[in-house]
């Protein structure tokens, strides 16, 4: 990519180091926990051990008679207030502490408030509660028997079936699928998983009784949402909107599962209002694990119908997908199922149908976008595993079956058949360019010579489509508030300058990327750019960092904020060079006049001007304020190749290399991309070779801590070979798309069909992830194979 | 999870640790490496109401060999075990062990000492001992006394040590001309307890086996000393046929449960795998 900018001003296309690093890995950044307040109480939680259960007494007096021990709240106090239920996004209720039955493991039954962390962790031990066993459903298809137990009997409605959703044209695709030659069905389970981020959750509430104003320090990614969600939720205890700040600092980690409101805020809140005091409640990992927000639970069964030649013609899915005991999903409300009508993929399907079905367990509750922009890697997964086992049951190369089915270059935008369109691609550039790097005829000749050899070594290709930046006006809103996002852009007399924005970093590295598109726009380096997120009562509204929303969004909006300030400039060097405004030339930092290149004025003595000397009946200061609608959604792509080898003897699948092509369009900051790929990648291997999230049949959580929850180490993750294709969004200003997680949607697919191709000639079609070295030990046995 | 509360006591002295002990009797654990014994009070699973210390003792932790044995204090960190050049050259089993235990911030505070002590059949140095025939120092305050390490564990996280002991050396003996020996271990990732893990400790002549000693990890409520393997390979010439055998008949011994790592079937076969492999690499390795 040509850069506009030299390297001191640091625009687009460098790889500008982060500005947020320094005080990162000099252990100087400031999270929640680190937030210590004069007076601040301590609030821990007493939580269910049972999936099912009707509570019948709570006993709080040992408790209370720890000294330091203040307070014991339950569902009944709460009940008082008409808080003991709280709205979820997905318009459904959540318990924030039960009255009468607990839905999960794990589940908040009480909160005890004390003077410190060790005497709350003391008084939750000595909280006495006493359950009645009730049948747990565990297994959703069990749920929609009829006679299976109701998780959900304070609904109307006695059933566990909780939405219907469907895309496409039912018949159509029913009709292609009677004419077709080829017919393929696969049940595909992505299990349930947990984003696990390195921070936990947790806020610091303070009420101050005076200023009648509240203020909240919470892992939140998306803090303005919050903040009008906590008005709506409490405006009946007089909390109105501008008595709220909500002060998003630091955060470890997001992927999602820091975007819901969970019941430990509401509590620590609801504490600081009664007693006066800060409260902090901060969750240990196991209760992080046990009952934040899961992801994914989609059970799939999919089928495709193609012709003899390898053209895939329809795609049908119906997927039963898992919610636990509410649907407390964080996807735009018109969406209950999120974007998984993306699931016909980078492919040219002229039928397609999809539908979910949501249905509530004795589970916790989430179905959130884990580093996925809403059910995207599902629907990824899905199709990429059945483009591949098409192929093989066709026995067609791969990589050749794709090429012929793909979405062709000169056919975008692209309207896909479940409605989408797609703004830009080269699907076939990005997938050439990984077989490229990774030699794929030699990888396949070897494959061949190996396997003579009887020994098992396999490749498995995923060239994903991502749909990220949600989004517009006219689809997508939270509760009503549509999905833009701001930047308030302020330069100062000196020419250095502030922005402010409505999205909150977790890692993403904003206070570098931003600073650096303004620093393309203005030519002010973007070393002399102040970036704050976070703090609602200075920030810009927006919707927050989520689905690869922020550059599409809040990226887009710091350039045309950035163009406001520039149109304003142009008119201030115009007065102050005395020439008209059509004889003025701009370089990025710099107007001259045409043709007399001396006389020039720079964005810094613009700035200063414009508070010092700028013309009559101007406003005086340089500042702009941009919400920006997207037109549309961006659509990442990419090509990913895996190679693994399987001990014949353990089952152990080792991955050799794995090459990971991605075009996000114009880049940004070329290492901050690749370091969000290399830990997408990450995040995407963790789920196909070893994350779940299991329970017993009584519903108990088996995984609550990391020596059962398996995250994969340096030593499980293999070199990543990255490359990049550039393929400029049309509709965004900087022509950029998101990046964060094309990487996790796309790497799955690739290594469980690497897997997969390793086994297919022993008569394996399918292994859901994760793909243990046992379940590979039993398709290997099956088969009759050994070492 | 955040422990009840304990007192913590530091002793500087092998006597002082000793003399709480005696005073504390079963309400006190002692504290090596904390690598167990943490993990357990944080899930409320223990909860003793004395903590002691025993890491100010000076002493414990050395690594010397003597008059045909290897001594191994207990306090030993499986990092220095592993960085041992006494260890590496001369007895790579152990090395093995030390190196596929937890993950490098765990082996910097887990003891060996505390690995045995702890007696939990997961544990990777158990297996490894077994197959070397090791024997375990334990002292009280009414003295001394040699518990061979076959003898040392009673039951899933019990052993031979009473309230008042502390374990506080390991003996090796030093392997003889013709030996070899290695420690293999299958884990679903770095950190994870064994889905199997198989000690192989062999002296042989000839091609001829003499003495096999073969230990197990994760695959019973105790370590596991597969007899019956070694007492079918002591004779036999080492072929793929008697590997092979030894191998099934090692899986024979194994008692696994079913977990998240894998069902007894599962587990029992990879005992089997890793054990014809263990015995390959023993062979490969005996000088
Ligand atoms: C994340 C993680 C992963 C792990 N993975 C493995 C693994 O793969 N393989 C493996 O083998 N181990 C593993 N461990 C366990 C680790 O090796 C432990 O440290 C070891 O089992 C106990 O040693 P310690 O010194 O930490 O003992 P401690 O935790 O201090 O004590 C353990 C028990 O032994 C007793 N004890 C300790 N020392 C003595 C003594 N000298 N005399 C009498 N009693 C004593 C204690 O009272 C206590 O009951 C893992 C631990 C962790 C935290």
């Amino acid at each position: 990519m040509t850069m506009r900018t030299p390297p001191e001003i640091g625009g687009m296309g460098h790889s500008v180091p982060r500005k947020e690093d320094p005080r990162f890995l000099q252990g100087k950044g400031n999270y929640v926990d680190d937030v210590k307040l004069p007076g601040m109480l301590h609030l821990d939680i007493v939580r269910s051990p049972l999936a099912h259960a009707r509570i019948t007494s709570i006993n709080a007096e040992k408790a209370l008679a720890i000294p330091g021990v203040l307070a014991v709240i339950t569902g009944k106090d709460l009940e008082q207030y008409n808080l003991a239920w709280m709205p979820t996004l997905m318009s459904d209720l959540q318990m924030v502490l039960p009255v009468d039955t607990v839905k999960f493991d794990g589940q908040e039954v009480a909160a005890v408030l004390a003077t410190d962390r060790y005497t709350a962790a003391d008084g939750v031990s000595a909280v006495e509660v006493e359950y009645e066993p009730l049948e747990p459903v565990v297994n959703p298809f069990r749920a929609l028997e009829a006679d299976s137990p109701i998780v959900r009997e304070d609904k109307e409605e006695k059933t566990n079936h909780i939405w219907h959703w469907e895309a496409g044209d039912r018949s159509s695709t029913d009709r292609a699928f009677s004419r077709s030659a080829v017919t393929v069905k696969e049940d595909i389970y992505i299990p349930r998983i947990h984003v696990s981020s390195i921070e936990t959750c947790g806020c610091v509430a303070q009420w101050d009784a005076v200023q009648e104003k509240l203020t909240v320090w919470m892992t939140t990614q998306a803090p303005h949402a919050i903040r009008t969600v906590i008005a709506l939720v409490a405006g009946h205890l007089g909390l109105a909107e501008h008595k709220i700040r909500v002060i998003s600092p630091d955060i470890g980690g997001g992927f999602g599962g820091k975007v819901p409101v969970y019941p430990g805020y509401v509590l620590a809140i609801a504490a600081s209002f009664l007693t006066g005091h800060p409260v902090k409640w901060v969750e240990d990992r196991m209760e992080n694990l046990m009952a934040d927000s899961f992801a994914r639970d989609y059970h799939i069964a999919a089928e495709v119908a193609a012709r003899q030649d390898g053209t895939m013609e329809a795609l049908r899915i119906k997927t039963v997908a898992d919610h636990g005991y509410t649907d407390a999903a964080c996807n735009p409300s018109q969406f209950p199922a999120g974007l998984f009508h993306i699931c016909t993929g980078s492919y040219d399907f002229k039928d397609a149908f999809v539908e979910v079905d949501g249905v509530y367990t004795n589970k916790p509750p989430g179905g959130i976008a884990y580093r996925c922009s809403f059910r995207v890697t599902e629907a990824v997964y899905a199709v990429e595993r059945m483009a591949d086992i098409v192929a093989h049951q066709l026995n067609i190369d791969p990589a050749e079956f794709r090429m012929k089915n793909f979405v062709k270059p000169e056919s975008f935008p692209y309207r896909s058949v479940l409605g989408w369109e797609y703004d830009s691609g080269d699907y076939q550039g990005a997938l050439e360019r990984a077989m490229e790097i990774i030699d794929y005829p030699a990888l396949r000749r070897e494959q061949a010579e190996r396997r003579d050899r009887g020994e098992l070594m396999g490749i498995g290709i995923s060239s994903f489509t991502e749909i990220v930046g949600a989004g517009p006006s006219r689809h997508f809103d939270i509760l009503g508030i549509k999905m833009f996002d701001s930047a308030d852009i302020r330069i100062h007399p000196t020419g250095k300058a502030i922005a402010r924005f409505g999205t909150k970093s977790q890692g993403q590295g904003h206070e570098t990327t931003y600073a650096q598109i303004i620093a393309e726009e203005l030519g002010i380096p973007a070393s002399d750019i102040t970036v704050e997120e976070g703090d609602t009562d200075t920030a810009p509204y927006g919707l927050g960092t989520y689905a690869s929303r922020s550059t599409p969004t809040a990226g887009a909006a710091a350039a045309v904020a950035s163009r406001k300030i520039l149109d304003k400039a142009r008119t201030i060097a115009s007065y102050l060079l005395d020439v008209s405004e059509e004889d003025l030339e701009w370089e990025p930092g710099k107007f001259s006049v045409r043709g007399a290149p001396d006389r020039a004025r720079t964005i810094q003595e613009i700035a200063f001007a414009a508070y010092t000397d700028h013309p009559l009946g101007m406003e005086a200061g340089l500042e702009a304020h941009s919400s920006y609608d997207p037109p549309n959604l961006t659509y990442p792509f990419g090509s990913y190749i895996c190679a693994v080898d399987i001990d014949k003897g353990t089952g152990e699948v080792k991955i050799r290399r794995f090459v990971a092509v991605d075009d996000c369009g114009n880049v940004i900051n070329p290492m901050i991309v690749e370091g969000q790929v290399h830990g997408g990648l990450t995040m995407g291997l963790a789920p196909a070779l070893l994350e779940e999230m299991v329970y017993d049949e009584n519903g108990n959580n088996l995984t609550g801590t990391f020596m059962d929850y398996l995250l994969p180490t340096a030593v499980e993750t293999p070199v990543w070979e990255t490359d990049r294709t550039v393929t400029p969004s049309p509709h965004h200003p900087l022509g950029a798309k998101g990046i964060g997680e094309s990487a996790t949607v796309g790497a799955p697919a690739a290594i469980a069909n690497a897997v997969v191709d390793a086994l297919w000639h022993l008569g394996v079609r399918n292994i859901d992830i994760p793909i243990t070295s046992a379940k590979v030990w039993q398709a290997l046995r099956d088969a009759g194979v050994d070492e | 999870m955040i422990p009840p509360r304990f007192h913590y006591h530091a002793p500087a002295t092998l006597d002082a640790a000793l003399s709480l002990l005696n005073d504390y009797g079963p309400e006190a654990r002692v504290l090596a490496g904390g690598q167990s014994l943490i993990p357990l009070m944080k899930l409320q699973l223990a909860a003793p109401a004395h903590i002691v210390d025993i890491n100010r003792i000076p002493g414990l932790d050395a690594i010397t060999e003597e008059n045909g044995t290897l001594h191994i204090g207990s306090l030993t960190r499986e990092a220095a075990l592993e960085a041992s050049e006494t260890v590496r050259a001369g007895y790579a089993i152990l090395h093995d062990t030390a190196a596929v235990i937890a993950d490098p911030l765990v082996r910097n505070m887990a003891t060996v000492g505390g690995n045995l002590a702890h007696g939990d059949p997961a544990n990777d140095h158990p297996a490894t001992m077994v197959a070397l025939g090791a024997q375990v120092v334990a002292r009280s305050a009414a003295g001394e006394r040699v518990i061979p390490v076959a003898d040392f564990f009673e039951g899933p996280l019990a052993t031979a040590l009473g309230p008042g002991e502390i374990l506080t050396g390991i003996q090796v003996p030093q392997p003889p001309a013709g030996s070899g020996g290695a420690y293999l271990k299958l884990e679903r990732k770095v950190g994870d307890y064994a889905t199997a893990g198989v000690a192989v400790f062999l002296t042989v002549n000839d091609g001829v086996c003499q003495q096999a000693g073969i230990g197990l990890t994760n695959a019973g409520p105790v370590p596991v000393k597969a007899a019956s393997a070694e007492n079918f390979l002591a004779g036999q010439r080492l072929t793929e046929e008697t590997i092979r055998e030894a191998a099934r008949l090692a899986a024979q011994e194994a008692q696994p449960s079913a977990d998240l790592r894998g069902s007894a079937d599962y587990k029992r076969d990879m005992v089997r795998v890793l054990t014809g492999r263990a015995i390959r690499q023993a062979l490969e390795r005996v000088g």
